[in-house]
């Protein structure tokens, strides 16, 4: 393990509450407000974590496990996440698997703790985050297959996401423009549901009927609802630097000039979300559904492309 | 081998003197699953050496039957399916023991425990056997003694149902595999495994299908799978757990064998594979996900893990025939870790149903809800085995899917052609059962163990005993156990694998490294990921030691009253998904809405799934054949003297041919 490598989890864990800042600067700036202080979220985190904490009756330890699962997850899939085409602190072949599954057991432990306080509102929400995320789940991966198979990753110890994400260079882009555009696609539409976002959701809504991510925290609270926060903005930090990974194919080999350029397209995404937000009503929830198996059906279509 | 066979007679010993003992439930049931446990003790030693030894072991003892010998055999592949069987045969016994007590059939027990021995007995027969006649000798005893457990509570109409329904799957797919037997033996001349095999051509291929749709039958390929959804409900938990964990492997197991004595796979017989796993997979989860009854639930979900097994043979398979041993190693080798992982969550799950069942006299999950409270252990158990049959890391089920997922990756990007698409298809089935499961078991948890109780059933459950608590506690300890030892456990399997793809097992562990360097990249990241719960979970504690949390009601938007009704149940959980698919699914709604401005009647909202291929396949088929088969029922009314008739007028027939003949 290089230092270089250490760098990516460390700016990730410092900057990951900075992207909501950035989008809700760019969402009032089209709304022509002056919008939350870019560092809003740290203060945040800060405050309800120096507060205390109410629980209901009804509701067991799985309830109390539910965040610090959470928050555990995401760090370690932060561990496995490469970043401006460096390698990740772990890596090995088909960490993206690892990957996957580990925000997979976030959103296990999500779910359950909403479905333990009994509340309707809070069943409602982990119905619909079970079925979005089932839907977005195989556009991600079909995507990263068509990823290793553009990048030839052809032996078995090539075919890490760290590997796979450095050889994403121009001149791939090039030869399989085609092919890599429609993965990026796919990969926004996943980065859009995953994180719960225009839209698929609306973070700013305040009708809990039409909530999916927001309203299966309603009854967390103090550092409780602080982990969930932090491991949010962590699990957006990493489905955008997989996105950026494919997006932005600055591979100088100069490790300062490459996480710069890959930082420059976090904070451009977060601006590219905030637009989208702007621009765009959220879609009803039944045509939701059918925008996930559509980012499927580009992350096949890129295989289809590949394959001929 | 001596070891095995010493186990396997102590377990018929103990099923004979619990029958022996009929009269004296308590005896019966402590003979019976002492001598369980005890002989399933011994064979697993047994076992185990042979899969560390990588040998093989053969036996041959005379047999007075025509054409057949005893002849088994015990290799590697053998042993590495001999230790779930008798590891969860073993466990299941001790938790059945206390399950029975208060069974309201206290004179079966004894008959009860006999064919459960006799079971565990079988199932290691067929799995050692090395002879095509002893190889279906046992598959019958199999058969019939698991029908008789099957048909334990036989005054209730459904469970006879059931009974009967896996009488005719169960015979309909020995019909083929006595085929495939037949077929490959006459060649030979003989039914020695050592003997038969090495055919080519068609007549391989026609001889892999007999064997899939035979073995696929018990495994529970979809569409053969439609006794599973009846029969694993309707007996005891305990067997339930044997039937379901262990049971349906003997299929899978059978293919292998199959595969091992047909020679070199064709191309497509990979892609049947994957093929029937994706339909396996992605059905099976689905129409688990619309199921209300936890035991067919759980049902559905074995059908959903063989057909994700399914995937990795055929990965396996499609590796072999495009001479990529890598990959043809990490399929097999995935597809055989997931039959024991298989083994160890659904065993569980099972018995964590039995107990839901046992303490609320009810298996209707929306029936159900806050038992964590009720019942700790088992809801912690319970919980371990749902995340493992998610998929979930660090558990067991997370480390089989990867290595199929790792082939299936391996294959989408090198391989060509035909090969590349199956591949891809089986990245995509992997993702969609994946997703779907966690949606499914975060339903069957969170809403049994978690929330309000939703009736009085739930109200008043109380934690299972000892006997029942700690075979849970000792199978979610090997979910975890699985997980975190995974790099160890693949290369252990090494030898197993090697039996499949037949090079040797240094090679073998070789092509396996790479698999095995992934899995200690998960295993950190799983000693990373408890660390950080151990970590978090402390700083968590140590802010909240600084005010005491308050208690209040569930916060609900500030809605005051909130009553258990009000909960989500399993239905609506599952509502969006099993809406999306219902061109699959089917699912029945019949919805009496309130009348008038006052209702005065209540409103009812009733949603069933039945299985679309019973509904639509098997059921007009067995109608047709009944309607067939009533035509010549007419012949025979039960009068002599017009059976009287046609004796005489078939000895009139004969008599004309034969003397038609003469001249």
């Amino acid at each position: 393990m290089s230092a270089t490598q250490l760098i990516h989890p460390l700016l990730a864990l410092l900057l990951a509450p900075l992207m909501l800042g950035v989008i809700n600067r760019t969402k009032a700036f089209f709304a022509g407000r002056t919008g939350p202080p870019l560092l809003q979220l740290y203060a945040d985190l800060f405050k309800l974590l120096r507060k205390g904490s109410v629980y209901s009756r009804t509701a067991s330890w799985v309830f109390r496990a539910g965040p610090v699962v959470g928050l555990a997850a995401a760090i370690a899939a932060l561990a496995l996440t490469p970043f401006g085409g460096q390698r990740a602190v772990v890596n090995f072949p088909c960490d993206l698997i690892a990957l996957a599954y580990l925000l997979g057991l976030m959103r296990f432990f999500t779910i359950l703790a909403a479905l333990d306080t009994g509340s309707a509102f809070e069943g409602m929400g982990a119905s619909r985050e079970a079925q979005f995320s089932a839907l977005a789940e195989p556009a991600l991966l079909l995507g990263l297959a068509a990823v290793a198979r553009l990048t030839g990753c052809l032996s078995l110890g090539e075919l890490s996401l760290s590997e796979m994400l450095a050889r994403v260079t121009p001149s791939a882009w090039q030869h399989a423009g085609a092919a890599l555009g429609l993965v990026a696609a796919a990969l926004l539409v996943v980065f859009l549901a995953e994180n719960s976002r225009i839209p698929v959701d609306d973070p700013n809504t305040h009708l809990e009927l039409t909530m999916i991510h927001e309203v299966m925290v309603l009854d967390h609270s103090g550092p409780d609802f602080a982990y969930i926060l932090y491991g949010a903005a962590l699990k957006m930090w990493i489905l955008g630097a997989v996105l950026i990974g494919v997006i932005t194919p600055v591979r100088t080999g100069d490790a300062a000039l490459d996480i710069g350029a890959a930082l420059g397209g976090m904070f451009a995404l977060a601006v590219l979300v905030g637009v989208i937000e702007s621009i765009m009503a959220r879609l009803r929830l039944l045509r939701v559904p059918q925008m996930l198996v559509g980012a499927t059906v580009l992350s096949g279509l890129a295989l289809v492309l590949l394959l001929r | 081998m001596s070891l095995l066979l010493i186990g396997l007679a102590i377990v018929i010993l103990a099923g004979g003197a619990a029958l022996a003992a009929n009269r004296r439930a308590g005896a019966a049931s402590l003979i019976g699953a002492g001598g369980a446990l005890i002989g399933c003790g011994v064979a697993f030693a047994g076992a185990w050496r042979a899969l560390l030894a990588g040998g093989a072991e053969s036996l041959r003892l005379p047999w007075a039957v025509p054409l057949g010998g005893f002849h088994v055999q015990l290799d590697a592949l053998s042993a590495l399916f001999l230790l779930p069987v008798l590891g969860l045969s073993g466990v299941a016994a001790v938790y059945g023991a206390e399950y029975l007590r208060g069974s309201l059939r206290p004179r079966a027990l004894g008959f009860s425990w006999f064919c459960y021995n006799l079971l565990i007995a079988s199932m290691a027969l067929v799995i050692v056997a090395a002879d095509g006649v002893l190889f279906l000798v046992a598959w019958e005893v199999m058969a019939l003694s698991s029908f008789f457990l099957v048909a334990f509570e036989h005054e209730r109409k459904e469970v006879r149902e059931a009974a009967w329904t896996y009488l005719v799957a169960s015979h309909l797919g020995t019909a083929f595999v006595v085929a495939f037997f037949l077929i490959l033996g006459a060649r030979a001349g003989s039914f020695d495994f050592d003997r038969i095999g090495g055919v080519s051509g068609a007549r391989a291929g026609l001889l892999f299908l007999f064997a899939v749709i035979g073995f696929g039958t018990k495994a529970g390929f979809m569409p053969l799978h439609v006794w599973l959804p009846e029969a694993h409900p309707a007996a005891p938990s305990h067997v339930s757990a044997v039937m379901s964990g262990v049971m349906i492997k003997t299929g899978i197991y059978g293919i292998l064998r199959a595969v091992t004595l047909l020679g070199a796979p064709v191309e497509w017989w990979g892609w049947l594979l994957v093929g029937i796993g994706l339909t396996s997979g992605v059905l099976g989860v689905l129409f688990a996900l619309a199921q209300h009854d936890i035991k067919r639930l759980l049902a559905y979900h074995s059908v959903e893990n063989i057909g994700i097994i399914a995937l990795g043979l055929g990965i396996g398979l499609i590796g072999v025939s495009a001479e990529m041993p890598a990959l043809a190693v990490i399929g097999f080798a995935g597809a055989l870790l997931h039959v024991v992982n298989h083994a160890a969550f659904k065993g569980l799950l099972f018995l964590g149903a039995g107990a839901v069942q046992h303490a609320t006299g009810t298996r209707e999950i929306d029936h159900l809800g806050g038992l964590l409270k009720r019942m700790p252990w088992t809801g912690a158990a319970f919980l371990v085995g749902a995340a493992a049959i998610s998929g979930l890391p660090p558990l067991n089920g997370f480390v089989s899917e990867f290595l199929i997922y790792l082939g299936a990756f391996h294959g989408g990007a090198t391989l060509n052609g035909a090969n590349a698409v199956a591949s891809i298809f089986a990245i995509l089935a992997l993702a969609l059962i994946g997703g779907l499961a966690l949606a499914c078991f975060a339903k069957a948890f969170g809403i049994i163990f978690l929330g309000e109780p939703r009736s009085e059933h739930a109200l008043h459950a109380h934690e299972a005993g000892p006997a029942m608590r700690l075979p849970m506690l000792f199978l979610a300890a090997v979910c975890l156990a699985i997980g975190l030892c995974a790099p160890q456990v693949v290369r252990a399997m090494a030898p197993a694998v090697g039996c499949i793809v037949r090079t040797p097992s240094v090679e073998t562990a070789r092509l396996l490294s790479a698999a095995a360097l992934s899995l200690s990249g998960i295993v950190l990241c799983a000693a990373g990921f408890l660390f950080l719960v151990t970590l978090l979970g402390w700083i968590r504690l140590r802010l909240a030691a600084r005010d005491a949390p308050a208690r209040t009601g569930t916060w609900d938007c500030g809605y005051a009253r909130p009553t258990a009704r009000m909960q989500y149940t399993a239905s609506s959980f599952a509502q969006p998904l099993t809406d999306l698919f219902r061109v699959f699914l089917g699912t029945r709604r019949e919805f009496a809405p309130p009348q008038g401005v006052l209702p005065s009647e209540p409103s009812a909202f009733h949603s069933e799934t039945p299985d679309v291929f019973t509904e639509r396949c098997f059921r007009p088929v067995f109608a047709g054949v009944a309607w067939l088969m009533a035509h010549p029922r007419r012949l025979q009314h039960g009068r002599v003297q017009l059976y009287v008739l046609y004796v005489a007028l078939t000895l009139v027939a004969l008599l004309i041919w034969y003397l038609g003949w003469l001249t």
